[in-house]
C-alpha cells in the first residue's frame, strides 16, 4: 500500500514540489529566525561575558535597566585599595566607561548610533571573568596621555581611519566635536564581536577628567578571583567593605543582565519574523488543502480501484496521509535549508542597520531542526488530513465508472463552520481591543486568524455574487471565451475561493498595515502641526543628549525670542519605564503656557514632581501623594505638588526641576531645546535658523528643524517599518501566485479532455490562452478584494481601539490599496502565463482521447 | 436531394502515417488513398488497429499525416499551420466523439452554439430551428449535460456538429457508449441529415451502425480493402469476418493505443 502511495508521490514530483514551496517557505522563516535569534543570543552572551570581571562592583542602581544613557554615579578610587586586602581577591581594578560617545568618519557622518551603543572606556588591563584577556590593542599602542585614543576594529575599519590619524568624536558631555589621534586599534582576546556597538579607549586619568569631572573615582571596580575561589564567594567577600549605594555582582550574574537586557530590546526582532512565519504557514496550509483535494478528486478513480483490489477503507486514507508525510519531510528539510540561507540573509540586513554580529557563525541548535520539522509536518499532515478523510467515502465500484464525483462536504456545513469561526474571531478581537486582557497581541492575533479563517470557509457562498458578476462581466466583455472562463471559476466555487484565499491573506495584512501607517502617519501630522511648540526644535538625531552649553548659546541668538530647554531621565515607575523630564517651568511658560489644574506650579522646588492630568487619572495620583521613582542613581521618594495639562514642550507625564534630575545622578546635559523665534529678526525665520545652525556647528548629531523638517524625521521611522513589513509580506504573496498557479496547473490536467473537446470544435490557442487568463484573473482579483475588504474592517477596528493611544486620525490610503487591486489583476495575468501555455500546448487528438 | 452529387467533400491520396520507432514501428495509414463523396454518409471500418480512427483525424484537421495529402473542398491540409487548422475545424468541420462531447459547464443549447459562439457567429435562425427539431430536444436545452441521457449527450452533440453547417461531419463511434435504442435514435439523425445534403464520415465498427450509410469503406493494416455501396448489414459482416481472418496475424491493438 505504501509503495503504491509512493509511487504516486514520485508520478506527481513538480506538482507536489510546488504546494511543497509555500511550506518551504514557512518553515524558512521558522528556522531562519530561530537561528539568528540564537546566534544574536550567543553573540551577545560571548560580548558582555568579555566585558565582566570576576566580580563587579558598581553603584547600585534603582531601575531593571541600569544607567543606558549614563549616570554621574561613581565609585570612590580608594575603594580599590580596600579591596585588594580581601582574602582571595588576586587582582583589582577601577574602570571608567561613559555611554554616548561616537565616532564621526571621514565623510563627516556619525558611525554606528542606530541603536548600537558607543562606549568610551579608561584603559586598564583588567582581567575578564575566568582569568582571560579583555579588550586589549591589537595594532599601535594603547593611549597613554590626552589626546590619544584607541578604537575597536571594526568601527575604525568603519569610520576609515589608521593608526596615526586625526579621529573626530562626538560626546553628549562635549558642546562641539573632539578631536584625538589614532594611537591603537583594540579588539577582544577572546574573539567577541562589538555587534555594531563602538568603543572608544582614552587614557584612565583622561577619561576620569573627561567623564567623571576629575573626581578620583571609577565607574565600576572588577575584582579578580585567586584560583579556586569562586565568583560568588568573592562577592560575599567584598560585599561588607561596600559603602551604600554600591553593590557588588557576579562576573555571570552582570553578564546575563546585561544580555539579557538587550536580547530582551530586539526580540520583537524574532517575534516579528516568527509572525510572518506563521502567516507563510497558514497561507501555505491552504494551499495544501488545495493541492490534495484536487489530486484526491484526480485520483479517485485509483483509489477506487485499490479498494476494489481489496484496500481498506483505512488503507487508503493512510496511503494519502503517508504522502503529506513524506511532502511535509521534504518540505521541511528544504525550508531547513533555505532557513540557513534567510538567516544569513538576515544578518548582512542587520550588519547594513549597524548590528554587525562579525565573526560569530550561525547557530543552529537542535530545537531549530525539531521545530523546522514540527511544523512543516504538522501543518502538512493538518492540511491534508481532511481530504485523506474524504477518501474514506470513495466506493470501490467507482472504480468501474467513467466519472467519479468525490463526495464534498455540503457547501451549507461549510457555511456554518466559517459564520462560527467569524464571530469567534470577532469575539476573540473585540475582547482583546476593548478589555485589553494581558496578552492583547495573542488576542488579537487569534482574532484575527479565526476571521480570515472562517471568511475563507465561507467564501464559497460569500464570493458567489462576486463570481457570477465576473461571470456576466466577462461574458459581455469576451464572448464565449468569458463565458466559459466565467463558467469555469464557478464551476468549484470552493477550489476557486480557497484558491483566492492565499491571496487574501497576504492582502488583508498588506491593507490593515497600510491602514495603520497612513493612519500613524496622519496623526504624527496630526499631532505636530497641533502642538508642535515654537518655531525650531534642537535635538540629538541619535536620542540622547548635548551639551547645556548649545542652549546657552542660543539664547543670545538674534532673533530667539524664548527658548526652553528639556532634558529627561529615563526612570523605572511600578515596573514600567517612564521619562522623568526636568525643565525650568518658567522657560516652558514663555513658549507653551503651562496650565496648572491642581496645586500650585510655584510649589515645584527641588525634590518634588509635577504630573500631567492623564497621567494622574490613569494611577489614581493627587496632590500631595507620595511617588516612588526608580534612577540611575537609587530608588528616590518624591512628593507630587502639582497637576498640568499634558504639555507639548514638556512631552513627559512627570516634570521635575534640573537640580532633582542631576542629584538622582543623570548627566547635566539637554535633551531637547525649544525655540520661538522673531520672524521680523534679521533674515527672517530662515536667517534666525542659520545663526541657529551656526551655534550646533560641526557636531552631526545635534540638529535644528523646523516643523516641517521634524514632521519628516518623525515620520520617517513609521515609512522604513511599514516598507519592511510589506517587504515579508509580499512573500506571502509570492506563496499565494504560486498557488494560483498549482490550481490552475491541476485544473486543467484535470481538464484534459474539456480543453481538447474546444480545441477540436475550434477554439484557437490564443482564446484559449485568454480563458485560462480570465479564470486567473478571477482568483487573484476575489483574493484582492476579499482581502482588502477585511484589512478595511481590520485596520478600522485596530485604529479605533487605538485611539487613547494616540493614533487618532483613521486615514484610509486609497491610493495604496487601488494600488494592490491593479496588483492582483497582474498577479492574476502572470499566473496564468504558464498553465495557459501549458494548455495551449496540449496536443487536441491526444486530449481528446485522454482519461 | 437524394442524388449523391459525383463532386467530393474531400479527397485523400497517398497518405502514409507511421507511430513509433524501430520495432515498434506501425504504418497506422500505408497509403490510403479515397473520395468523399458530398452529400454522402460513409462508414469507415476496421478492425482494431486498421488505421481507421487515423484516417478519420488527418481528415478532419486534428493529426497530420507523414506524407500524401488531404484536401477538404479546395484546401490542401498538410501544409496548414495550427491556427489554420483550427480555423478550419470551428468553420468547416463539425464533430461527435465517441464520449465527452460536451462541455459540462454549458447548457445543451450552448454547446450546441459553441463552435458559432467561438467563431463570433449567429446561427442560421431557420437552420437553428431545424436542427433543434430534428434531434428533438427543444424542451431540454437549458440543461447540463450531466442532467441528460447518454443518448441525449449524444443528440446534442450531432447538433453542435449540424449547425454551423460544415462541409463534413466526422462522427468517431457516436454510438460506442450507448445502449441499441439511443444509438438507434442518434444514427437515425445522422440519416436524416445525410438526406438532407450533409456530407457525414462515421467511423464504426457496428455493422448495424454502417448499415445506416451510403458507403463503407473497409481498412486493414493501413489499407483500403474494401468499398461497399449501400450496405446492408450481412454484405459488412461477411467483410468483416473476411478481413479479421486476414489480419489475425498482425499484433492488434499497438496502432489503435496511438490512434484511437
Amino acid at each position: 500500500m505504501f509503495r503504491a502511495a509512493w509511487k504516486s508521490l514520485l508520478g506527481r514530483k513538480l506538482r507536489l514540489l510546488m504546494s511543497t514551496f509555500a511550506i518551504v517557505l514557512g518553515v524558512a522563516f521558522v528556522a531562519g529566525s530561530l537561528m539568528f535569534s540564537d546566534t544574536l543570543q550567543r553573540s551577545f552572551t560571548a560580548l558582555f561575558s568579555s566585558t565582566v570581571g570576576d566580580v563587579v562592583v558598581r553603584p547600585t542602581s534603582g531601575t531593571s535597566f541600569g544607567a543606558v544613557d549614563g549616570s554621574t554615579r561613581s565609585v570612590p578610587a580608594s575603594l580599590v585599595d580596600e579591596i585588594a586586602e580581601v582574602d582571595g581577591v588576586a587582582r583589582v581594578d577601577g574602570k571608567v566607561s561613559a555611554p554616548g560617545v561616537f565616532v564621526v568618519d571621514t565623510d563627516g557622518k556619525v558611525v554606528g548610533g542606530q541603536g548600537a551603543p558607543g562606549l568610551a572606556l579608561g584603559y586598564d588591563e583588567a582581567p575578564i571573568a575566568g582569568g582571560g584577556e579583555g579588550l586589549r590593542v591589537v595594532e599601535g599602542s594603547p593611549p597613554t596621555r590626552a589626546g590619544e585614543i584607541a578604537l575597536d576594529e571594526a568601527t575604525a575599519e568603519r569610520a576609515g581611519y589608521e593608526v596615526g590619524d586625526e579621529v573626530t568624536l562626538v560626546s553628549p558631555v562635549a558642546e562641539g566635536e573632539l578631536t584625538q589621534r589614532l594611537v591603537g586599534v583594540s579588539a577582544f582576546a577572546g574573539g567577541a564581536s562589538l555587534n555594531g556597538a563602538t568603543i572608544t579607549v582614552f587614557d584612565m586619568a583622561t577619561a576620569q577628567s573627561v567623564f567623571l569631572g576629575g573626581t578620583d573615582a571609577f565607574t565600576d571596580i572588577w575584582v579578580s578571583a585567586e584560583p579556586g575561589v569562586s565568583q560568588a564567594e568573592l562577592r560575599d567577600a567584598v560585599a561588607p567593605l561596600l559603602p551604600d549605594g554600591v553593590e557588588a555582582v557576579t562576573g555571570d550574574d552582570a553578564a546575563e543582565e546585561g544580555a539579557s537586557l538587550l536580547l530582551e530590546a530586539i526580540s520583537f526582532l524574532t517575534t516579528f519574523l516568527l509572525i510572518f512565519a506563521g502567516i507563510a504557514l497558514v497561507v501555505g496550509g491552504f494551499l495544501i488543502v488545495n493541492t490534495f483535494s484536487i489530486l484526491v478528486a484526480q485520483r479517485s478513480r485509483e483509489l477506487a480501484l485499490l479498494r476494489a483490489l481489496g484496500a481498506s477503507q483505512r488503507q487508503v486514507v493512510r496511503s494519502v496521509q503517508f504522502e503529506a508525510l513524506v511532502l511535509g519531510l521534504l518540505g521541511s528539510t528544504l525550508g531547513l535549508g533555505l532557513g540557513v540561507l534567510l538567516a544569513m540573509g538576515i544578518r548582512a540586513l542587520f550588519a547594513n542597520f549597524g548590528l554587525d554580529l562579525g565573526g560569530q557563525s550561525l547557530v543552529l541548535e537542535p530545537r531549530t531542526v525539531l521545530a523546522a520539522y514540527g511544523v512543516g509536518v504538522l501543518v502538512t499532515m493538518a492540511a491534508a488530513w481532511g481530504p485523506a478523510r474524504r477518501t474514506s467515502r470513495i466506493a470501490p465500484v467507482q472504480a468501474l465508472r467513467d466519472d467519479v464525483a468525490l463526495p464534498e462536504t455540503t457547501i451549507r456545513r461549510r457555511l456554518l463552520a466559517g459564520v462560527g469561526l467569524i464571530a469567534v474571531g470577532a469575539g476573540a478581537m473585540a475582547y482583546g481591543l476593548l478589555a485589553t486582557p494581558p496578552r492583547i497581541a495573542w488576542w488579537v492575533g487569534l482574532g484575527v486568524l479565526a476571521v480570515l479563517l472562517g471568511v475563507a470557509a465561507a467564501a464559497p457562498v460569500i464570493a458567489r455574487p462576486f463570481l457570477a458578476g465576473a461571470h456576466a462581466l466577462f461574458r459581455r466583455l469576451f464572448g464565449t471565451v468569458g463565458n466559459l472562463a466565467g463558467l469555469n471559476a464557478l464551476r468549484n466555487p470552493r477550489r476557486t475561493t480557497a484558491t483566492a484565499s492565499a491571496l487574501m491573506i497576504g492582502l488583508a495584512l498588506a491593507s490593515t498595515m497600510a491602514i495603520l501607517g497612513d493612519s500613524a502617519k496622519a496623526s504624527v501630522d496630526q499631532t505636530i502641526d497641533e502642538s508642535f511648540p515654537g518655531d525650531f526644535l534642537v535635538s540629538n538625531q541619535i536620542g540622547q543628549g548635548f551639551s547645556t552649553g548649545i542652549a546657552d548659546r542660543m539664547r543670545e541668538v538674534d532673533g530667539v525670542s524664548a527658548l526652553a530647554a528639556l532634558r529627561y531621565g529615563i526612570v523605572e515607575v511600578d515596573g514600567d519605564p517612564r521619562g522623568l523630564a526636568a525643565a525650568d517651568l518658567a522657560e516652558v511658560d514663555r513658549v507653551v503656557e503651562v496650565d496648572v489644574v491642581e496645586g500650585e506650579a510655584a510649589d515645584l522646588v527641588d525634590g518634588t514632581v509635577m504630573v500631567d492630568a492623564d497621567y494622574a487619572e490613569d494611577n489614581d495620583v493627587t496632590v500631595g501623594d507620595g511617588l516612588t521613582i526608580g534612577t540611575v542613581g537609587g530608588e528616590v521618594d518624591y512628593e507630587v505638588v502639582a497637576v498640568y495639562e499634558p504639555n507639548p514642550v514638556i512631552g513627559f507625564a512627570l516634570l521635575t526641576t534640573v537640580p532633582t534630575l542631576l542629584e538622582a545622578g543623570y548627566l547635566d546635559v539637554d535633551n531637547t531645546l525649544v525655540i520661538d523665534a522673531d520672524a521680523a529678526s534679521p533674515g527672517g525665520l530662515a536667517g534666525v535658523e542659520d545663526r541657529l545652525d551656526a551655534v550646533v556647528g560641526d557636531n552631526p548629531l545635534v540638529t535644528v528643524k523646523d516643523q516641517a523638517a521634524y514632521a519628516d524625521e518623525q515620520r520617517e521611522p513609521i515609512d522604513q517599518l511599514i516598507l519592511i513589513i510589506f517587504a515579508l509580506l509580499g512573500l506571502a504573496l509570492v506563496i499565494a501566485v504560486l498557488g494560483i498557479v498549482n490550481t490552475l496547473a491541476l485544473s486543467i490536467i484535470e481538464r484534459t479532455r474539456e480543453v481538447g473537446l474546444l480545441r477540436a470544435v475550434g477554439l484557437g490557442r490564443g482564446q484559449l490562452r485568454v480563458m485560462i487568463t480570465l479564470e486567473s484573473v478571477v482568483i487573484a482579483v476575489l483574493g484582492a478584494v476579499l482581502g482588502l475588504l477585511l484589512g478595511l474592517v481590520f485596520g478600522v477596528a485596530l485604529l479605533r481601539s487605538l485611539r487613547d493611544e494616540g493614533l487618532e486620525v483613521i486615514s484610509v490610503p486609497v491610493g495604496q490599496l487601488a494600488l494592490f487591486l491593479g496588483l492582483s489583476l497582474v498577479i492574476g495575468v502572470l499566473a496564468a502565463v504558464l498553465p495557459a501555455r501549458r494548455a495551449a500546448r496540449l496536443d487536441v487528438l491526444a486530449a481528446v482521447s485522454a482519461e | 436531394m437524394t442524388t449523391a452529387p459525383a463532386r467530393p467533400a474531400a479527397r485523400v491520396r497517398d497518405l502514409v502515417k507511421t507511430y513509433g520507432t524501430g520495432q515498434a514501428r506501425v504504418r497506422a495509414l500505408d497509403g490510403v488513398s479515397v473520395d468523399l463523396a458530398a452529400g454522402e454518409f460513409t462508414a469507415v471500418m476496421g478492425p482494431s488497429g486498421s488505421g481507421k480512427s487515423t484516417l478519420m483525424h488527418c481528415c478532419a484537421g486534428l493529426d497530420t499525416a507523414d506524407s500524401g495529402s488531404v484536401l477538404v473542398g479546395e484546401t490542401e491540409l498538410s501544409t496548414l499551420k495550427d491556427k489554420a487548422l483550427t480555423r478550419l475545424r470551428r468553420d468547416r468541420i463539425g464533430f461527435v466523439f465517441q464520449s465527452f462531447n460536451l462541455v459540462p459547464t454549458l447548457t445543451a443549447g450552448e454547446n450546441i452554439l459553441l463552435p458559432l459562439a467561438i467563431a463570433g457567429r449567429r446561427p442560421d435562425p431557420e437552420l437553428y430551428d431545424r436542427v433543434i427539431e430534428t434531434v428533438g430536444l427543444a424542451p431540454r436545452l437549458g440543461h447540463k449535460p450531466s442532467e441528460l441521457s447518454g443518448g441525449q449527450q449524444q443528440r446534442v452533440a450531432v447538433a453542435r456538429a449540424l449547425v454551423s453547417r460544415p462541409e463534413i461531419v466526422f462522427a468517431d463511434e457516436p454510438t460506442g457508449n450507448l445502449d441499441s435504442q439511443s444509438g438507434a435514435e442518434v444514427l437515425s439523425l445522422l440519416r436524416r441529415s445525410a438526406d438532407d445534403g450533409q456530407t457525414i464520415v462515421m467511423v464504426t465498427h457496428d455493422p448495424v451502425a454502417a448499415a445506416y450509410t451510403d458507403r463503407v469503406v473497409f481498412l486493414t493494416d493501413g489499407k483500403v480493402t474494401d468499398d461497399l455501396r449501400d450496405p446492408d448489414r450481412d454484405q459488412v459482416l461477411e467483410i468483416m469476418a473476411r478481413t479479421s481472418a486476414a489480419s489475425a496475424h498482425v499484433a492488434p491493438g499497438a496502432a489503435e493505443a496511438q490512434g484511437a
